[in-house]
């Protein structure tokens, strides 16, 4: 058996997911294609996604980072849901980020909760990936740690 | 060429035109750009058209009068489709309104009446929006916040509760489950006493642009088309009053589409839905006034402006020539306009109302019928009161100080203005040619065209956005940092919890109260008659006055019709 950084491709992997009934998918659309242009690869669900999907999903996948696009305001009941699946499923380790209609209010409920980045409307393409792709790096650093 | 009788401009003149205008650009311009070079490379709109310097009689030199324009209330409409326009009657100021249940709705429209409003609009929250009860899992969390919940007959029972449905239109925002709310207001208009042809109002109802944007979709395309054709049918024969359309750009817009693809693909949506009907039997002089538009006003002024006009000179055109529609009304482009919600921003969330401003200003040039303009704390929540009120006062700025309103197409022979709309409906149209090439919209839509392209241009404007090719105040230019500002915007608060734990309640309850007996034979019937080709808006209304609820009519009908999944494409 080879350890996990080795069975592993290079290529950082990312789900992007519309967690929730509401249909805008423009965000996490444009998200998904930013982060493959810039050499990540994405998963994408499509709407209507619930916890317990993104979950199983991200488990699948052996994804480094879960995004979560959300625009219908119901970011704080979903996303508590979604954060005690994650614990209960054992996958903690996955680093979560959110974006959304989310008011300024709501940011430091969210990380409380355990959610790694709040990223409010008009958040550049460039910071995002930066992001994600500092805590797809620090995913693996804690991965090859043990 | 030839010159027409309504020409503007003869070839003399065009010449001399011509002759002093390239001693400008030879003679004048250059010394002046040596001194003060432009500020861009390119200047574009939100299309990618690029716009010129300056624009003069030679952009528009073949331009005829009475072909383009007409006059106000005569084809091709480009003016205006009523000859009095808003000198006679302003638009209506319909704002768009709902949240929590029916309770808390009931109150705010019985308030907005008392304040003089007649025209009702109500915004559904996320269940009701995609046909699912309250009591449904995937509800959890999201009754009652982006609208009300109006899961059952006895819920718009209590929207309507103490308001005589004879005297208000309501404008509906609704989709795939058009038919089951439109079942609940008829049957309790019924209830009220209100005769059918006093029941006036409108339902969105258009389902295509479901699938290219909005993404409320229920059923797969083509059944999603028959129960919408279905309402258009029963409404037509049975409800004179209603709008039982609003084929609707503004989602396809919002989910960042330019607007030259906003005007094509709304604009084939209602052609695809005029060949259904036309199919059925149906007269399209009966059914084609009663088709409506939704369209979105951005914020890149002009170009509105010019989509609006070049959207009622096509729609004439299309349903006096393709559909050889006989009345004028056949042809008229009645829409109504809601400011882009895309274009508010978070950060220094003020700016919004000026952003609105501009909008809606662009809008009543473009000659709206009626008009919602958003409130600037909409990038967080539902609009507060305080919020919504300098919404509604910003329009009345419009329509009572600012003299925009006091002569009719004011920017008509503008040359910008002039070759903007050529230029937009000319783009419009190749894209039209597309569409029809595909087979139709319907088509169109199954093949993932529309889709695409509206996938494509929205991260093509977020790279602009990004590489600052396109400016957003606030957001990549003169940016703040301004965390307090954006705290101290107060927010509409209200308990979701409770008002899910209510409307779960009640559901329940109607759940076990009805007469199982008339309920099941109505949903039994309703499925026999999915399996069949009868128009489904008798059964539904039937199953709505015996007390199925919202979820269980769309589920019948998914049992029959089967569920979308869309192929997630980026």
């Amino acid at each position: 058996m080879l350890s996990p950084q080795f069975t592993k491709s290079e290529q950082f992997k990312v789900l992007v997911a519309k967690l929730g009934i509401d249909g805008h998918d423009r965000g996490a659309k444009v998200i998904a294609r930013a982060l493959k242009d810039a050499g990540f690869e994405v998963i994408y669900t499509g709407i209507r996604q619930t916890p317990q999907q993104i979950v199983s999903s991200a488990l699948q996948e052996d994804v480094d980072v879960i995004g979560v696009s959300i625009l219908s305001g119901a970011h704080i009941h979903h996303m508590k849901v979604l954060m005690e699946e994650l614990k209960n499923a054992g996958a903690s380790d996955i680093p979560v980020v959110i974006g959304g209609t989310i008011p300024l209010i709501d940011v430091d409920e969210l990380k409380k909760i355990g959610v790694r980045e709040v990223f409010l409307p008009g958040e550049s393409l460039k910071r995002i990936v930066e992001i994600i792709r500092k805590l797809a790096e620090e995913k693996r650093r804690l991965e090859s740690r043990g | 060429m030839g010159c027409a009788m309504g020409n503007l401009y003869d070839k003399n003149s065009l010449k001399e035109i011509k002759g002093s205008l390239e001693k400008w650009q030879n003679d004048i311009l250059p010394k002046w750009l040596q001194q003060v070079p432009e500020r861009e490379k390119e200047f574009t709109n939100l299309s990618n058209i690029q716009i010129k310097n300056l624009y003069t009689p030679l952009d528009i030199e073949d331009f005829d009068y009475n072909t383009k324009l007409g006059f106000p209330g005569t084809y091709p409409f480009t003016r205006g489709i009523h000859a009095t326009m808003y000198r006679a009657r302003l638009w209506t100021m319909r704002m768009f309104s709902g949240f929590g249940g029916p309770e808390e709705t009931n109150n705010r429209l019985k308030f907005l009446i008392e304040h003089g409003e007649t025209g009702l609009s109500l915004a559904f929250d996320y269940p009701t929006l995609i046909g699912i009860d309250p009591d449904d899992p995937m509800a959890e969390g999201e009754v009652g916040i982006v609208g009300v919940s109006v899961p059952s007959i006895e819920d718009m029972r209590i929207v309507f509760d103490g308001i005589n449905m004879g005297e208000v239109t309501t404008n509906m925002t609704i989709n795939p489950p058009a038919p089951v709310l439109l079942s609940f207001y008829v049957g309790v208009a019924e209830m009220q006493g209100v005769p059918y042809n006093k029941i006036g109002g409108t339902t969105q109802n258009d389902p295509l642009k479901e699938f290219i944007a909005q993404k409320s979709y229920v059923f797969p395309p083509e059944p999603a088309v028959r129960v919408s054709m279905d309402l258009i049918e029963w409404s037509v024969k049975n409800l004179p009053k209603w709008n039982p359309i609003s084929v609707s750009g503004y989602h396809i817009r919002e989910a960042g589409s330019t607007a030259v693809q906003e005007l094509a693909f709304t604009i084939a949506d209602g052609i695809e839905y005029v060949r259904q009907l036309i199919s059925r039997g149906l007269d399209v002089d009966e059914f084609a006034p009663r088709i409506s538009f939704f369209w979105d006003s951005h914020i890149n002024f002009f170009e509105e402006i010019a989509k609006f006009r070049a959207a009622r000179r096509m729609w004439a055109k299309i349903m006096k020539e393709w559909f050889h529609a006989k009345k004028e009304r056949s042809m008229w482009m009645r829409f109504h306009t809601q400011t882009a919600g895309v274009s508010l921003t978070a950060q220094q969330p003020w700016n919004n109302i000026i952003r609105t401003a501009i909008e809606a200003m662009a809008a009543v040039l473009g000659g709206t019928q009626s008009l919602h303009t958003n409130s600037f704390d909409e990038p967080f929540r539902v609009p507060s009161e305080f919020a919504a009120k300098i919404a509604l006062r910003t329009q009345q700025i419009i329509a009572y100080e600012s003299g925009i309103a006091d002569t009719i197409d004011p920017l008509a022979g503008s040359y910008y203005v002039e070759w903007l709309t050529d230029q937009i409906e000319e783009q419009a149209w190749k894209y039209i040619d597309k569409i029809e090439k595909l087979g139709g919209m319907l088509e169109a839509v199954k093949k993932g065209f529309p889709q695409r392209e509206v996938t494509e241009a929205s991260y093509n404007y977020q790279k602009q956005v990004d590489e600052k090719k396109k400016y957003i105040v606030g957001v990549n230019i003169f940016e703040e940092n301004e965390v307090d500002e954006i705290r101290n915007v107060p927010l509409l608060e209200f308990d979701q919890a409770e008002i899910e734990k209510r409307q779960k309640a009640r559901i329940s309850k109607i759940k076990s109260e009805r007469n199982k007996e008339l309920w099941e034979r109505s949903l039994n019937e309703l499925r026999k008659a999915a399996e069949g080709d009868v128009n489904l808006m008798p059964y539904i209304l039937q199953a709505a006055k015996a007390k199925a609820t919202l979820g269980e009519i769309m589920n019948t009908l998914k049992e029959v019709f089967g569920s979308y999944v869309e192929p997630p494409i980026y």
